[in-house]
């Protein structure tokens, strides 16, 4: 199965980050992957968002048309793409930021309030590490020891004391999986 | 193989350069290659290279040409805009004979344009955008893996010619991360340069030019010129994906080549039998994958983000032997595999009728 | 109803694009504000260059031309020849008028090309993420100088106001800031005496503004302000330059 994933929400929430871990994720459990953001003027101020692909075989296509999961960190992002995922497929709602209904009965929406949540465990910036911890647990795309992995390559010696907390945010988003 | 690592393509063609010993880049701020200079510019001073961020692209092709003139490996990369600046410099390195390489990360045009992913620089990348009878290899990856080993290539190809070598990507390709396996450095000393200017005098002493005032001079050097674009024809490549029993043969390049991929393997699903040719060099162009198709094959259909450059090579090369069809989507957009899928479901059924009508014929 | 706030004739109505915090807005207000109280917007064509400020063109109230990265200037002597009576500006960015644009920039200031320049100092290119550009302060970091511009490298931040000043074509150019009010009230004072120098005929003017962009300086607005303030005035000090009236 390939899964084509697409991660959105407005610049500074980190969402091209949460793309990349997947991904890093992705080729720790031996798939092949790809990550294709969206860039330029985009970025100020307004939305970001990527493309993950995640699959057996040698990716196709980067760009993600109709997603198999998604993960939207703001209202605005839930608009533009809860139409681009096909039915049956995973929805990742921030309702922290976007409203709690949607439109589309026909998708397996997770309501996470990833902000609040990020908040408890420390750090609210880490609203995006809780979304990719649930949406790993709800899609089983990628192990959540994967995760954890990708996180501490990704993290560069600087940026060291930031990695408990981010660490803890996955894991949040995973328990709150299990509760739901 | 060698371990492979997650990278963003516009980094890891910074890094195969730097791999295939190139030790002097001059570049110019345009999105979406930013991340070339930026790298180059953390890079450069590590393995004992020369970074230099350029007052403009002219400037920045010209210190190329001194820097290749000078006997080093020597790249320069820009977008659209800047590339259009960059011609002259291109026309006066075909024209001294300088090994160079010149990244071209493709966005819409015309003018200022955009920045999304585009091909519309097919026809200035393959006729030449400068001035004066000349050719430049053109290689078009389509992953980041390939945007390492094809800039790694584009480096010996521009030495073993002494000609300025294109590497033509888009946007997509530039931002997109993918696992690449590094191969290792170039260790073998780099060819020698006899030619090059590295400081003589008298008889032995070196002139790197493109200025011949007596026509009759200027004709023989073009002439001496054009036997070695001859010689390059043989570096034509392309890829081929589903060929052996191909009605509809696909033609697309870069990017577009694994999107349309998508549409060929949904089409295959429904029973349309799609093939792909996928030119890898973009001049000298694939002709002769494309000209034995077109003995076989029912029709094409090219499929580009523009609106049709490459399709008219397609064309010379299937010589009226079959229809070429062609979809394209320009300014930024790119087309998803269903509306490519649909063009091609178009074109099977214009076979089909196609077929009755020419059996009705024969009865 | 006391009214305390309007907005200017020499604006159009669309919301601008820039970050928090950046002054590319406000000087936007200040140049419309002259147009509008020296009563020309009807007969201005302005110029918007390759920048953040790209979109020039849908903020100012007048005829606009969008020019290739640097090459305002030219565009504008092409204006400025054709229509002898109108009101001719451009609104640049160091990288383009400084960088790639240095040629035109110089060269419409020798032949005393009657159009005023806005030129946004802001010490590094932000449009394209925060590359260095020619005004970059030593030891600044920007993406191609990850270590801090230095000089052996990168070469030295070029002052365009005293560069300039050496020409006999110039009728005025003066540098000046945005990190408090006081500087923006001189700021709008210097781009209404640069417009009057091209209203009189007396040549080629050009203001140059020591603007933010905390956005790839990576700093909140309040820091930036004091960047400007402290460090980018210790490069580039603010003043008149050359000015008609006072004969020089
Ligand atoms: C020929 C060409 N080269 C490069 C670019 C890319 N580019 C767009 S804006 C810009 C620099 C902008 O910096 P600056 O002039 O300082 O303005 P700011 O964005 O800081 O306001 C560059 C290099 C382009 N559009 N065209
Ligand atoms: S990037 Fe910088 S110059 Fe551009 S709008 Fe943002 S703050 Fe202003």
């Amino acid at each position: 199965m390939t899964h084509e994933v697409i991660m959105a929400g407005h610049g500074g929430q980190g969402v091209l980050y949460m793309g990349t871990l997947l991904a890093r994720a992705g080729m720790l459990e031996g798939k092949e992957v790809s990550w294709l953001p969206s860039y330029g003027a985009e970025q100020r101020g307004g939305t970001a968002n990527c493309a993950v692909v995640i699959g057996d075989e040698a990716v196709v296509s980067p760009v993600v048309y109709e997603a198999t999961g998604a993960v939207v960190m703001n209202g605005p992002s839930l608009e533009k793409f809860a139409p681009h995922v096909r039915p049956g497929g995973v929805l990742v709602v921030n309702t922290s930021l976007a409203p709690e209904r949607v439109e589309r009965g026909d998708l397996r929406v997770v309501a996470l309030p990833a902000n609040r949540l990020a908040e408890e465990t420390g750090d609210g910036r880490s609203a995006n590490m809780v979304a990719l911890g649930a949406f790993a647990a709800a899609t089983g795309i990628v192990r959540m020891d994967n995760l954890l992995e990708a996180l501490r390559q990704a993290t560069p010696a600087r940026r060291r004391h930031l990695l408990a907390g981010n660490e803890r945010a996955l894991r949040r988003g995973e328990e709150w999986m299990g509760k739901d | 193989m060698a371990e492979r690592i997650l990278l963003k393509g516009n980094e890891a063609l910074g890094e195969a350069a730097i791999l295939a010993g190139c030790r002097f880049f001059a570049g110019y701020p345009i999105t979406p290659q930013n991340e070339i200079p930026a790298y180059m510019a953390r890079r450069m001073p590590r393995v004992g290279g020369v970074f230099i961020q350029a007052e403009s692209e002219l400037a920045a092709i010209n210190m190329v040409y001194g820097a290749a003139g000078a006997g080093a490996r020597a790249m320069t990369s820009s977008s659209s805009p800047g590339i259009s600046l960059k011609q002259e410099g291109i026309s006066y390195l075909a024209g001294a004979e300088l090994p160079s390489v010149v990244v071209n990360i493709v966005r819409g045009g015309p003018g200022l344009g955009g920045i999304q992913p585009a091909q519309s620089d097919y026809f200035q990348a393959t006729r030449g955008g400068g001035h004066g009878d000349y050719r430049t290899p053109v290689f078009a990856p389509n992953s980041v893996q390939e945007m390492v080993d094809l800039t790694m290539e584009a480096f010996e190809v521009a030495d073993a010619y002494r000609n300025p070598v294109l590497v033509l990507g888009d946007g997509i390709l530039g931002q997109m991360m993918e696992p690449v396996a590094l191969p290792p450095a170039r260790e073998a000393p780099l060819p020698p340069k006899p030619w090059a200017t590295t400081g003589a005098k008298g008889p032995g002493r070196r002139i790197i030019n493109s200025l011949y005032l007596d026509p009759v001079v200027l004709e023989q050097r073009n002439l001496w010129l054009a036997e070695k674009y001859a010689r390059m024809r043989g570096l034509a490549r392309a890829e081929t994906v589903g060929m052996e029993d191909a009605e509809i043969c696909l033609v697309a390049y870069g990017a577009t080549s694994r999107i349309v991929k998508g549409a060929m393997q949904m089409a295959r699903r429904e029973g349309i039998r799609a093939g792909l040719i996928r030119p890898v060099t973009l001049w000298p162009y694939p002709t002769v994958s494309i000209r034995e198709a077109a003995g076989r094959v029912e029709a094409f259909l090219v499929v580009e983000l523009s609106l049709g450059q490459m399709v008219e090579d397609v064309r010379l090369a299937v010589d009226g032997k079959a229809p070429v069809h062609f979809y394209g989507r320009t300014g930024g957009m790119v087309p998803s595999p269903r509306e490519v899928l649909e063009k091609l479901r178009e074109v099977a059924a214009g076979m089909g009728k196609r077929r009755v009508v020419a059996a009705g014929a024969g009865a | 109803m006391r009214q305390i706030f309007a907005g200017t004739d020499g604006l159009t109505q669309s919301t601008t694009i820039y970050c928090p915090g950046c002054t590319h807005g406000i000087t936007h207000r200040l140049v419309g504000e002259v147009l509008e109280e020296l009563g020309v917007t009807g007969r201005t064509v302005g110029v918007a260059s390759v920048g953040c400020s790209v979109l020039a063109y849908e903020y100012f109230n007048c005829d606009m031309q969008e020019a290739a990265h640097g090459r305002a200037p030219a565009v504008a002597t092409g204006i400025r020849r054709v229509l002898p009576e109108a009101v001719v500006f451009t609104y640049q960015g160091d990288g383009d008028l400084a960088s790639i644009g240095m040629g035109e920039t110089i060269h419409a200031a020798a032949r005393g090309e009657r159009i005023t320049v806005i030129f946004i100092n802001n010490a590094n290119y932000g449009m394209t993420g925060g590359q260095l550009a020619p005004t970059t302060l030593l030891g600044q970091v920007t993406t191609t100088t990850p270590g801090g511009r230095s000089a052996a490298t990168a070469g030295y931040p070029i002052r365009v106001c005293e560069l300039l000043a050496t020409l006999d074509g110039p009728a005025y150019v003066a540098r000046t800031s945005t990190h408090n009010v006081a500087e923006l009230h001189r700021t709008k004072k210097a781009i209404r005496a640069a417009f009057q120098a091209q209203l009189e005929g007396a040549g080629f003017s050009m203001v140059e503004i020591l603007s933010t962009c905390p956005t790839n300086w990576g700093m909140d607005p309040v820091r930036a302000m004091e960047f400007v303030a402290k460090e980018m005035t210790a490069t580039y000090p603010l003043g008149e330059f050359v000015n008609w009236r006072r004969g020089n």
